[in-house]
């Protein structure tokens, strides 16, 4: 919990990491893309506040006690939801597995829920193996990463037959939170790997989950908006958003922040620190103190409420993944109809017609 | 080194830009050294933000940059090289080779960028209906007036002529009688709609100023010891 004048945030960080990306894990004969991507994700590091940068050593791997200190010690959170990339195809022991994952959850009891994953192009085998892990596991979500490279391809959308029938057997288990992440490459590469689109198609088709895009879209956070103002279970996850933009280019966060408001609203905005890409304590600080600068390029987006941070911050991926928040850290307020709002985007969507006469 | 001539080789790669950011690659300090050797062969070595900066932009920037680096007259010969990349080989040998990108990626691309490069085109003219609308907006255009606007009828700027080139690239109108607000396949806005579609044109315009910076952060930390 965190606690900020008088007022008392309960944290969920919804995108957290648990990596090993040193040497004696990269794949013989792919050390440049192992060492490439930790070097790219280091690169992402250098924009948060300089007094919280790591050496590189430990950013390539830290240890459960830096992870107790980090994440619940300093960083204010009191859940955490931990989510795999697997990147086998250069590193040995994979980058982020589940099983490093679970052995986070096992070190803190009660406080870490731990993500499952799933790659299409596993196939039948891979589903079964995801259906016998989530009998040992009891997964609340599943992280995709689309981007992954697994033998020739270099990616895939989540709108393939393939990946509809793993999203079929996600929902048939009762598991409701889909994580997207889109990543560099995708099959073909003649395509644009970020296009959102596909998430668009998955979430109409499949209304019972909901679809968690990290980085809200970002580098589409054009193309996430527009989608997400049209599919109630669409959400926009902030890490990177905060942890790229909230130090290094704060117009461009208000920006950010501003359209998010606009178009997805404040009840399907979720907080995740990337954790360890960033610490969380800079960024759950500096996004409560967070206001919508004064000043005519942001004339046309609202401030920010309290009830709104305490949303963003917590309450919404506590309702996501059934975590019970204490009292003293809800919703005060009486009369709070947050659920039937509408994002003020939505209704001009609505105004303008039909969503095929306003698209484009 | 050949003064005149490598500054007609830093022109030429002026006008190359990055087709997600819509800037110019010179600009973006993507190119790091420039240099034409007495008998007229220019070297370029380009540079980018991250080790995983997606394949098929990449490839554009180094192909548009051997084009406009080859086509300035006096230059025998222009060697364009992409450093510390995922795929800097690749994207390397097969535009010196001038195979195509579906070639040079055998078996994981199906086409040629020609689509993505017309739908970033289109990204960044719509982009650009926020710069050349909003100061309209601002003086009391209403929706109704603004569906109606061609572009013949709005004050000159260099917005507007960015604007223009964009739709252009992007296979959109572009003359006197096209509208200034046109949804990104190219049809008309309706009076309607203008409130939603300028509203997506400045979030596209966010989307892009956003990862411009973003991308030019990272470039200065990745190569902070060097500049």
């Amino acid at each position: 919990m965190y606690e900020k004048d008088g007022e008392k945030y309960f944290i969920v960080d919804e995108h957290q990491h648990f990596w090993n990306a040193r040497p004696d894990n990269w794949v013989e004969g792919r050390e440049n893309l192992a060492k490439g991507w930790i070097d790219c994700f280091y690169g992402y590091h250098q924009l948060a506040p300089p007094e919280t940068h790591w050496p590189l050593e430990k950013y390539q791997r830290w240890t459960l006690e830096d992870y107790r200190h980090d994440v619940f010690e300093e960083g204010h959170v009191d859940h955490a939801v931990l989510q795999s990339t697997f990147l086998y195809y250069w590193y040995k022991e994979g980058f982020n597995t589940t099983k490093r994952n679970q052995m986070v959850a096992e070190a803190f009891p009660g406080k870490v829920i731990v993500n499952g994953r799933w790659d299409p192009r596993e196939g039948a085998e891979g589903l079964r193996r995801f259906e016998e892990n989530h009998k040992r596991d009891n997964y609340k979500g599943v992280k995709l990463y689309t981007a992954e490279w697994y033998g020739n391809s270099r990616g895939y959308k989540v709108s393939d037959p393939e990946a509809y029938r793993y999203l079929d057997k996600t929902r048939e288990l009762g598991i409701k939170n889909v994580h997207l992440h889109k990543g560099p490459t995708i099959w073909p590469l003649d395509r644009d790997a970020f296009d959102v689109e596909d998430v668009d198609k998955a979430a109409t088709d499949f209304p019972e989950l909901n679809f968690i895009v990290e980085h809200a879209g970002v580098p589409r956070i054009e193309q996430f908006a527009y989608i997400a103002v049209q599919e109630p279970n669409v959400y926009a996850g902030l890490s990177v958003v905060i942890g790229a933009h909230m130090y290094a280019r704060p117009n461009t966060f208000a920006r950010f922040m501003g359209e998010l408001l606009f178009w997805v609203g404040e009840d399907r905005i979720v907080f995740g620190s990337d954790y360890g890409i960033w610490e969380p304590k800079w960024q759950v600080e500096g996004f409560i103190d967070w206001q919508m600068p004064d000043g005519e390029q942001f004339s046309d987006y609202p401030k920010i409420t309290t009830t709104a941070k305490k949303k963003i911050m917590g309450l919404n991926a506590a309702k996501l993944y059934d975590i019970e928040v204490p009292p003293e850290c809800q919703i005060s307020a009486p009369g709070t109809t947050a659920d039937e709002e509408k994002a003020p985007g939505e209704e001009l969507f609505i105004d303008a017609g039909t969503a095929a006469g306003a698209q484009a | 080194m050949n003064g005149v001539l490598r500054d007609a080789v830093w022109t030429a790669l002026g006008t190359v830009r990055d087709p997600e950011l819509d800037e110019p690659i010179t600009e973006l300090e993507f190119v790091s050294s420039c240099t034409v050797s007495p008998d007229g062969v220019a070297s370029v070595l380009l540079r980018l933000p991250t080790f995983f900066c997606a394949a098929n932009f990449s490839w554009l920037m180094v192909a548009d940059a051997y084009d406009a680096v080859s086509a300035v007259p006096g230059v025998a010969r222009a060697d364009i090289e992409l450093e510390g990349h995922f795929v800097a080989e690749e994207i390397n040998e097969g535009v010196a080779a001038r195979s195509g990108f579906a070639a040079a990626f055998s078996g994981e691309a199906r086409a040629e960028l020609d689509e993505l490069r017309r739908t970033f085109n289109r990204k960044a003219a719509l982009a650009g209906q926020d710069i050349v609308a909003r100061p309209l907006v601002d003086s009391g255009t209403t929706p109704g007036q603004l569906a109606e606007l061609r572009l013949g009828q709005v004050a000159p700027s260099a917005e507007l002529t960015r604007m223009r080139e964009r739709r252009a690239d992007g296979g959109l109108p572009r003359g006197d009688d096209a509208p200034l607000l046109l949804h990104e396949d190219g049809s008309p806005v309706t009076a309607e709609q203008v409130p939603l579609h300028l509203r997506r044109a400045r979030l596209t315009r966010v989307s892009i100023e956003g990862n411009s910076g973003t991308c030019r952060d990272l470039l200065a930390k990745r190569y902070a010891a060097t500049s």
